[in-house]
């Protein structure tokens, strides 16, 4: 199973890529382990899950082909 | 019509479809106040007050300065040392002399902003700092009006309207429900200086704007309880959904007296480490033979520090440079004191946490404007 990540802002600086995709996982739960392996720095950056167009606060069960965003807060005006 | 507004002048958009006179009607009872005349602010006030919303608030005790110019095209050269409020509001008086315009020359805090607030119908953020954000969040929720969201970093840019009932009985979202809790400074990478393309706050400006007017005129499908994220390298756009989280409420103040109380400047900014020096104590150790000075900014970032003698060495190669030093200090700085952090942490565990290592809090920009001020006096 695979599922599409899309990540913005600064997170960008960290993954390098605005988009991933990432298979084997099955929640968000799941999904930000691995991330957090893939790339630690993001283990230390604030963002919200977004499964589906839906800001999630909990862990989530996730299907093929869903689509992830990562949101970090922006604070420039 | 009401014979006091220029059928004229509002002529091209009375004539839209559902807007109308009754919509140029409510544009000009409006009372909006934006906080912020900069990046997002200047361009929300332009269309605004072009459009006829009768009373605008403009918030900022900003100067105008010669980098603001590439994003504040509202400012001209000759603006420089200016203040913002009262500037903005003598071009946009000569825009359109029908609008009122309510000047706070000062910074919102929570001692001042529900007083500010209370008067006007939609609160526009165009704030530039997660300490006025959450301050106008949550002072929006205690007087209840709406908030027309705004913000940048880099190249994209986040729009959304908070705090508005719609009649479908489905609560209301607020920034809390997006963001809790305010990040720490090392939870928002690199230094606030990251850099934003200029047209940029134009554009998320002039969609805030946009909201506004949706709002208030009633047309349209208005950003309620989403977000949008628009990224203006690849013109792709992302809008999700935000739901009212029961945890929030516990986090905005519940009273007036309670809101009064916060200081939102301390919530917003990572407890103090003790390897940050204040600029007081920067400039002994700057006077100081024993101790050795590190810029640890990319070689190209501005502006050039040409008041004290130091060593360059970014912090992307610090990690890899020795840095061999008899010095009874080590000072390092960067933009705003959130790498040069980093770098001091880095370098007091490197020499086992026995060597002085400080940063500089806030950075070389701070320290630089706090001695052109302290020049000016």
């Amino acid at each position: 199973m695979a599922v599409n990540i899309i990540i913005f802002g600064q997170l960008t600086d960290i993954t390098g890529e605005q988009n991933l995709v990432v298979s084997d996982v099955n929640d968000t739960d799941q999904l930000i382990t691995k991330l957090n392996k893939m790339f630690p720095a993001i283990a230390g950056a604030k963002f919200v899950i977004a499964v589906n167009k839906q800001v999630i606060s909990e862990n989530t069960i996730l299907n093929n082909n869903s689509t992830i965003a990562l949101l970090p807060p922006f604070s420039g005006g | 019509m009401n014979s006091k507004f220029s059928y004229e002048r509002y002529s091209r958009q009375t004539l839209l479809k559902g807007f109308g006179e009754a919509g140029q009607e409510k544009l000009l009872r409006a009372k909006v106040l934006v906080i912020g005349a900069g990046g997002l602010g200047c361009p929300v006030l332009q269309y605004l007050a072009a459009a006829g919303v009768g009373t605008l608030g403009i918030v900022d005790n900003d100067t105008v300065s010669l980098s603001n110019l590439h994003r504040q095209p509202l400012y001209s050269t000759t603006d420089i040392g200016l203040f913002k409020s009262e500037t903005a509001a003598k071009k946009l008086g000569e825009l359109n002399p029908d609008i009122r315009f309510n000047i706070y020359n000062e910074r919102l805090t929570s001692a001042n902003a529900l007083e500010i607030l209370a008067p006007f119908d939609i609160i526009v953020d165009g704030s530039d700092n997660f300490a006025t954000r959450y301050l106008v969040n949550d002072a929006c929720i205690l007087l209840d009006k709406p908030l027309v969201y705004g913000a940048v970093s880099q190249f994209e840019g986040q729009i959304a309207i908070f705090n508005f009932h719609s009649s479908n009985n489905i609560p209301a979202v607020n920034y809390r429900d997006l963001f809790p809790q305010p990040p720490k400074e090392n939870e928002v990478l690199n230094c606030a200086e990251a850099g934003v393309l200029g047209v940029l706050p134009g554009i998320i400006g002039t969609m805030q704007a946009n909201e506004t007017i949706k709002l208030i005129t009633g047309i349209g499908k208005p950003l309620i309880n989403s977000l949008l994220t628009f990224n203006a390298l690849n013109n792709q756009s992302y809008e999700i959904n935000l739901h009212a989280n029961p945890i929030t409420r516990s986090l905005i103040p519940a009273t007036k007296e309670d809101f009064e109380s916060m200081n939102y400047e301390c919530v917003c900014s990572a407890e103090r480490s003790p390897r940050e020096i204040d600029i007081a104590r920067f400039d002994e150790l700057i006077a100081s033979s024993d101790t050795i000075l590190i810029d640890v900014r990319e070689p190209n970032e501005l502006p050039v520090v040409t008041e004290f003698k130091h060593d360059r060495v970014p912090l992307s190669i610090l990690k890899q440079a020795l840095i061999e030093t008899d010095a009874g200090a080590i000072v390092v700085f960067c933009q705003s004191g959130k790498r040069s952090l980093e770098a001091a942490e880095y370098l007091f565990e490197l020499n086992n946490k026995t060597r002085n290592v400080y940063s500089l809090r806030g950075g070389i920009l701070q320290w630089k404007q706090y001695h052109q001020k302290k020049e000016t006096v």
